[in-house]
């Protein structure tokens, strides 16, 4: 089972602290990778805020091979950073010969264009490079967005720690929001795309659990949005459905509670609200999930969310104290990261409840 | 010898041959007098006997005549095997016994210069069923617990109308942040996914239907299963039309029409909306060959339901007047929609057929919105009379079809929106829940099935030529003729209860089947659940293949 947690902060903090909060949780045999996705960036990519930046794990001709891209589009690199690595024998790691984190100026024709014509364009050329990679087997693209990077790897998650030296502060490489997972699904070969969390235009997600409808969801997800592909991990549906149902058809988020785990045919009966809901269970019935899992997620305008599948049969917790919540698998990663909060405040989410976290860390729940 | 006697009909022509015993028979006449087709009938028979009247043996031989039961060796009235004989005989004196060397469908064919007719269905069934070559075989085990069938709730429904895509619902959002959905879309009803197939009256007895009725309204009011059943072709009792109970009634519009009128007639004293409309297209059960209801069939309260004269009724075997798709969507569904004020989901029947996917894919184009499913009848479905070679030698299997056609609308991204519903043979080995499931998992929203529910009522035939005389109008069990004396036999209760608690049965048996797999509602496409054992079906299918 997948360990999850996603911490968001008002002052920056660094990836060791997602990385304790994974190894507290972290079970003997969970030792197939970590992987993170950090928003709102501080460090050396603090002062690029608007500026996207393309994260990739991948070979020389790799890079070549997507700076080639984004450069005959127009794209202009402004700047590049690369973590250091510390490679040693015996460490149980899988690395790739780069990590690149470039930051790039936009084509100079989308200067005056619409955001929206500028966050497809990401998408196209995250896609574009993404096949230009597969063909050749080059290597990874994660992510490639404003204030955004990720990092997937595969290995045992404190040996990757110590191989790009996160264990160490790092005043560099920071961020006010982290999400990370340890251990990859273990249901497909382990591929670092099948790493959570999962990132698409702004939007994070990742899940501890199964989805038994993944192949429902998939058949459906693949033709709604040029961006729903890859599908290596049964909870890329996750994303995906979130993605449609906050950006494409632009509903408040509650709607994606009442998307994936409907509230039961009896129950919408008794609602006033009973028209809006039959509608979309009858219209999104394929996005609907029927397994167990809890789903964290990260919206673009960085505010943190939670919430279970309708039986409730995966754990999670959310803890806070004045300025970082966290949301994560079990208890006992909050209790070795922040020992100090009121456990008394703890929220163990429930079936029909979501968990808000808004960018003044107010923690709020709402019922489905 | 005269030739004339070899080519006489015999006994061991026939398919059924009647094994007698004249020592246990008392003579009772119940077996003659219930046997609809005159198949045996009573006559004498000069006996010869050894017997001896003195104490010391003195054998002598006497001639008897005695009364005997016989059967009758004829072109019209063979005995189909239908065993009523049998179960009236208090005795055990007589039953029919199959006759492995019947060639009584090519005498009777060279006797009388017209195709054999009979019912049931095909008679040449060489090869299992594909359904049964199918398991469920993702067991959720450790990472994604399998639910308890007996204490978990379900979420056991399927819709039955058209469905907007997402962002094409009418919505908007409200100032308290809100959707608010303002404006028209189709309607859909949600109801069990196990629909009580059309069968229409007049072909069945008005006491299977009451029967039929009276099971539906059961299961809605008292065990909340929101079970429908489909008229059939033929029109609908005026008091069932009136009545608060056709809410639980899909009505048929068939190609001969029949019954409309009064339908249309009855529209302003209705009190309910009907469940929905069902526009039969054509049928799997005898594709391309139209439904006949002979005049002998056709009694007075069917000509009053019907609207018409005692007389042959010929369904043709398309709607007259309609030569495209999309003439089916402008003519039919506009106007039965707007009949009943676009309240009622109004969906399409067609036959499976090699082109059934192309109809599918052009009704999912449908830019008016209005088809509101998609009924796919395959070949081992339906009941009624038909020509044998119809029966045995034409239609295609549903199976191969639905996952086609949901394949299709994968393709397009349109899967849901006209819920596929399909049948053949479903429950023909007795278990409904496990074929539902299956096809359910194949991709189909929902299933029906009309034959099981014959069983049910009483139907003593079966698919290797036992009884099949539903072209008699002497149906042995009171279920498809007019004749009163025989539509007495039934016990409208007893059918009544028996499709209860079948139903209640499926009920439970579907959430046997949805626990272990981990899923509260139901699992349409969820082929990963499926295997099959047989390469070619798991293949064809796309599903996992194991052994």
């Amino acid at each position: 089972m997948c360990r999850i947690g996603a911490i968001k902060s008002k002052n920056y903090i660094q990836p060791k602290t997602a990385l304790q909060l994974m190894r507290s949780q972290q079970k003997g045999h969970d030792n197939s990778g970590f992987a993170m996705v950090m928003q709102d960036l501080g460090g050396v990519f603090e002062k690029y805020k608007g500026l996207p930046i393309l994260s990739m794990a991948c070979t020389d001709d790799g890079i070549k091979i997507a700076e080639d891209i984004l450069h005959k589009e127009g794209f202009a690199r402004v700047f590049q950073w690369a973590p250091q690595v510390f490679p040693r024998e015996g460490l149980k790691i899988e690395p790739m010969p780069n990590y690149v984190f470039q930051v790039y100026q936009l084509p100079k024709l989308y200067k005056y264009a619409p955001e929206s014509e500028k966050e497809e364009l990401l998408v196209e050329m995250r896609l574009k490079i993404r096949k230009a990679l597969d063909e050749l087997d080059e290597g990874f693209i994660y992510s490639f967005w404003p204030d955004v990077v990720t990092l997937k790897e595969i290995g045992d998650p404190s040996d990757i720690g110590e191989y790009f030296d996160l264990w160490s502060e790092n005043k560099d490489f920071s961020a006010k929001i982290i999400s990370a997972q340890c251990r990859q699904n273990t249901n497909y070969d382990i591929v670092r795309y099948a790493a959570h969390p999962f990132f698409l235009q702004g939007y994070t997600a990742m899940a501890n659990g199964e989805n038994t409808f993944y192949e429902k969801n998939k058949n459906f997800q693949k033709n709604l949005y040029k961006g729903y592909l890859g599908f290596e991990s049964d909870s890329q549906c996750f994303l995906y459905t979130l993605h449609y149902v906050h950006k494409v058809l632009n509903w408040p988020l509650i709607y994606y509670k009442h998307t994936i785990t409907p509230l039961s045919f009896d129950e919408i009966d008794k609602r006033e609200d009973n028209a809006v809901l039959s509608k979309i269970r009858s219209s999104l019935a394929n996005l609907e999930i029927n397994g167990p899992n809890t789903i964290i997620g990260v919206l673009p305008d960085g505010s943190v969310f939670n919430c279970c599948d309708s039986k409730k049969l995966r754990p999670v917790v959310v803890g806070k104290n004045k300025d970082t919540v966290i949301i994560t698998s079990e208890v006992s990663g909050l209790n070795d990261v922040m020992p100090e909060r009121n456990w008394e405040d703890d929220i163990y989410t429930h079936e029909r409840e979501m968990i808000y976290v808004n960018n003044d860390l107010e923690v709020q729940r709402w019922h489905q | 010898m005269a030739s004339v006697k070899v080519n006489d009909l015999a006994k061991d022509d026939l398919s059924w041959r009647i094994d007698y015993d004249s020592s246990r028979c008392t003579m009772c006449g119940s077996c003659v007098s219930s046997c609809p087709f005159g198949a045996i009938h009573s006559k004498v028979e000069k006996r010869r006997k050894v017997v001896s009247e003195d104490i010391t043996p003195n054998p002598k031989i006497i001639f008897q005549t005695v009364p005997v039961i016989s059967q009758t060796i004829d072109e019209y009235m063979f005995c189909r095997g239908c065993g009523v004989c049998e179960r009236v005989c208090p005795n055990e004196a007589i039953r029919p016994v199959r006759n492995s060397d019947a060639r009584f469908g090519m005498r009777y064919r060279g006797a009388l210069a017209d195709p054999f007719k009979r019912g049931g269905r095909s008679n040449l069934e060489t090869d299992g069923r594909t359904l049964d070559k199918i398991k469920v075989g993702r067991i959720s085990q450790m990472t994604d617990p399998s639910l308890d069938a007996q204490r978990h709730t379900f979420d056991i429904l399927s819709p039955f109308g058209r469905t907007l895509p997402a962002g094409e619902i009418p919505f908007s959002i409200s100032e308290d942040g809100k959707l608010k959905f303002s404006g028209d879309a189709p309607p859909v009803n949600w109801i069990y996914p196990i629909i009580i197939g059309d069968m229409s009256i007049g072909a069945l007895s008005w006491r299977v239907w009451e029967a039929i009725a009276i099971a539906t309204a059961y299961l809605n009011e008292e065990c909340s299963i929101p079970i429908r059943m489909c008229s059939g072709e033929g029109g609908v009792p005026q008091r069932l039309l009136k009545s608060r109970f056709l809410k639980y009634t899909i009505l048929q519009i068939a190609s001969g029409h029949f019954g409309w009128n009064r339908i249309i007639n009855a529209m302003p004293e209705m009190v309910e909306d009907p469940a929905g409309v069902l526009i039969k297209i054509g049928q799997g059960a005898k594709p391309g060959d139209g439904g006949l209801l002979q005049a002998k069939k056709v009694a007075r309260h069917i000509q009053e339901i019907r609207g018409v004269p005692k007389a042959d009724l010929l369904s043709p075997p398309n709607h007259q007047g309609l030569y495209s798709i999309e003439e089916s969507v402008q003519k039919m569904f506009l106007s039965l929609n707007s009949a009943f004020k676009f309240n009622v989901p109004v969906a399409i029947k067609v036959a499976a057929s090699s082109t059934s996917v192309s109809v599918y894919n052009n009704l999912l184009r449908d830019p008016y919105n209005i088809v509101g499913g998609f009924f796919l009848d395959g070949i081992d479905g339906g009941t009624a009379a038909a020509h044998e070679i119809s029966l045995d030698h034409t239609g295609h299997p549903a199976i191969s079809k639905l996952r086609d056609c949901y394949h299709a609308a994968v393709h397009q991204g349109k899967q849901n929106q006209i819920p596929l519903w399909a049948a053949g043979g479903l429950g023909k080995t007795g278990n409904l829940a496990s074929d539902a499931f299956k096809m359910i998992c194949l991709g189909a929203n929902g299933v029906f099935s009309g034959k099981l529910i014959i069983q049910l009522a009483g139907c003593l035939g079966n698919d290797q030529g036992k009884c099949n005389a539903c072209n008699t109008g002497l149906c042995p069990v009171g279920i498809c003729t007019q004749n009163p004396l025989l539509v007495k036999r039934l016990d409208v209760d007893k059918v009544a209860e028996n499709i209860v608690n079948y139903f209640l049965s499926v009920d439970q048996e579907m959430k046997k089947l949805l626990a272990p797999i981990g899923n509260s509602t139901l699992p349409v496409g969820r082929s990963d659940a499926l295997i099959s054992t047989d390469k070619n079906v798991a293949d064809r299918l796309n599903i996992q293949y194991a052994c």
